[in-house]
């Protein structure tokens, strides 16, 4: 009986629209946030998306986005909003194919495969919660998670979710939320005092804050596009 | 009772790690602990001169540690006091010299006839530092209230709270405590330095001492004698108050305030 050769499983994976890759901004701030996060971003696994991508249909060119991002040492493994051609191009090239996600990935319901006899129940994404001060030089990674931290955030800190980041303390060094893709996440925290902010890719500087936010409390969102900082 | 490890450590370098744990040592031993203080500084040792003992050294930490020589060959016993004893490094070895079995057959000898063992740790966060603190039982944070020390130490903490030996096996945790140094009350009422309050703030680990910056300091360092034999400096008496607030007692925080300006001295200054 195949019962419990397979399991169910949900990852959170990055995905990356294909017309993007050929995008030299894009592939000049990929590089740069890879620059800044190394560990991160090394090794991990990317979806690619061909919506609005319908010329790409050859074999070679998935070798060749695959190429692209292992450049970036990003692994290429699937396709996704893949038509019939493509995806059978895809899987010449080795690449899997996944079905179309909405993004919001710690939200999406488990997906059980149709060989199991019994469905393995699956855990909601518990929320990550680090009680200590984030000392300068840590990284922490809530993956597919939401991230809650009740002390401050040294300088020279990491922390990154694939969901959102609430800081019940000083945030004073950097904080990714949405890692995953997830444009939704937002980033709460009782006093801003950031190296770096960032929603699904895009980032701001201390810089680039707004001065009026400085030390306050708020939350950060992605909107239209643009990170925006409003008053808790 | 077996003997306690207490490493004095920064990230930051000349912070005053070692005049401090040249003075916590000889503090504990003028409170009756049999105290031995280590130096971890392979290649560039200095606490052999800061204990003016550096025309007596024979063998060293690395000798022991490489078998050359038994432990009670290399312990220098301090001339002040009975208590007090100095285990000086190699000046012609470097850090690598620090096998870690090594330096844990030596602390575990050494727990057995010490109260407590002093580890005077070199600058940095690499393989000497993070030697010098794997072992600890209790680490003293020692700090200058200025934003780079401040940082380094941040960084110091969080690899305490990880590197260590009692993080790696799940035990009690290091117990960590602020040791702010070289404190000048006017430069901070001049808002040059940060205060006691910003640098617990940021840090937010117990604050065990603040040693304000005092000429005795580099005499102590210049004669060979631990600055808390020099009864009347004020960094000295700041020491044992620090030593005492380690072993438990209550003690206010002194020395915080600028001195007291001579009525005189403001009318000639603005000549």
């Amino acid at each position: 009986m195949a019962g419990n050769l397979v399991q169910g499983a949900v990852f959170t994976v990055m995905v990356v629209r294909a017309g993007m890759l050929r995008d030299p901004d894009f592939d000049s701030q990929l590089a740069e946030q890879v620059r800044r996060s190394p560990r991160f971003f090394l090794n991990a696994p990317v979806v690619l998306d061909l919506k609005d991508a319908a010329e790409l249909t050859h074999e070679s060119e998935f070798a060749d986005a695959r190429e692209i991002l292992r450049r970036h040492t990003l692994s290429l493994i699937g396709v996704q909003n893949a038509s019939q051609v493509q995806l059978q191009a895809a899987a010449g090239a080795g690449l899997a194919s996944f079905a179309p996600n909405a993004p919001q990935p710690s939200r999406s319901p488990p997906r059980e495969p149709t060989r199991t006899a019994s469905p393995r129940p699956t855990a909601a994404a518990k929320t990550r919660l680090v009680t200590q001060p984030v000392r300068s030089g840590t990284q922490i990674y809530a993956r597919g998670a939401d991230l809650v931290v009740t002390a401050a955030v040294s300088p020279g800190a990491e922390i990154i979710a694939d969901g959102n980041i609430h800081v019940y303390g000083a945030l004073r060094g950097r904080a990714l939320a949405g890692a995953g893709g997830d444009v939704d996440a937002r980033i709460f925290c009782s006093r801003l005092e950031a190296e770096l902010v960032s929603i699904a890719g895009r980032y701001l500087v201390s810089e680039q804050l707004p001065p009026e936010q400085q030390g306050f409390s708020v939350q950060i969102a992605l909107v239209d596009e643009r990170l925006t900082v409003t008053r808790n | 009772m077996a003997g306690k490890v207490i490493v004095l450590t920064s990230g930051k370098g000349g912070v005053g790690k070692t005049t401090s744990a040249a003075a916590i040592a000889a503090g504990l031993a003028l409170r009756g602990h049999r105290t031995v203080v280590i130096d971890f500084d392979v290649g560039l040792r200095n606490l052999d001169l800061i204990m003016g003992c550096e025309r007596r050294v024979v063998f060293d930490f690395i000798n022991v540690i490489n078998g050359d020589a038994r432990l009670n060959q290399a312990l220098i016993k301090d001339k002040r006091n009975d208590n007090l004893y100095i285990f000086p490094t190699s000046q012609t070895r470097d850090k690598e010299a620090l096998k870690r079995e090594g330096v844990e057959r030596v602390l575990e000898e050494l727990k057995d006839s010490f109260d407590y063992i002093v580890c005077d740790s070199p600058a940095g966060i690499e393989h000497g530092a993070l030697t010098a603190m794997y072992f600890a039982d209790s680490a003293i944070i020692v700090t200058n209230p200025e934003v780079s020390s401040v940082r380094d130490s941040d960084r110091i903490i969080g690899l305490l709270a990880s590197k260590s030996r009692r993080a790696e096996f799940n035990l009690e945790p290091v117990t960590v405590h602020l040791l702010l140094a070289r404190y000048s009350p006017e430069r901070v009422r001049k808002g040059e330095m940060l205060t006691v309050e910003d640098v617990k703030e940021i840090l937010s680990i117990p604050l065990l001492g603040v040693i304000p910056e005092s000429e005795s300091v580099l005499r102590a360092s210049n004669t060979g004698t631990p600055v808390a034999f020099d009864e009347e400096s004020s960094a000295g008496r700041a020491y044992h108050d620090a030593v005492a607030r380690f072993l438990g007692e209550q003690r206010e925080l002194r020395f915080l305030q600028p001195e007291r300006r001579s009525f005189f001295r403001t009318l000639f200054g603005r000549a």
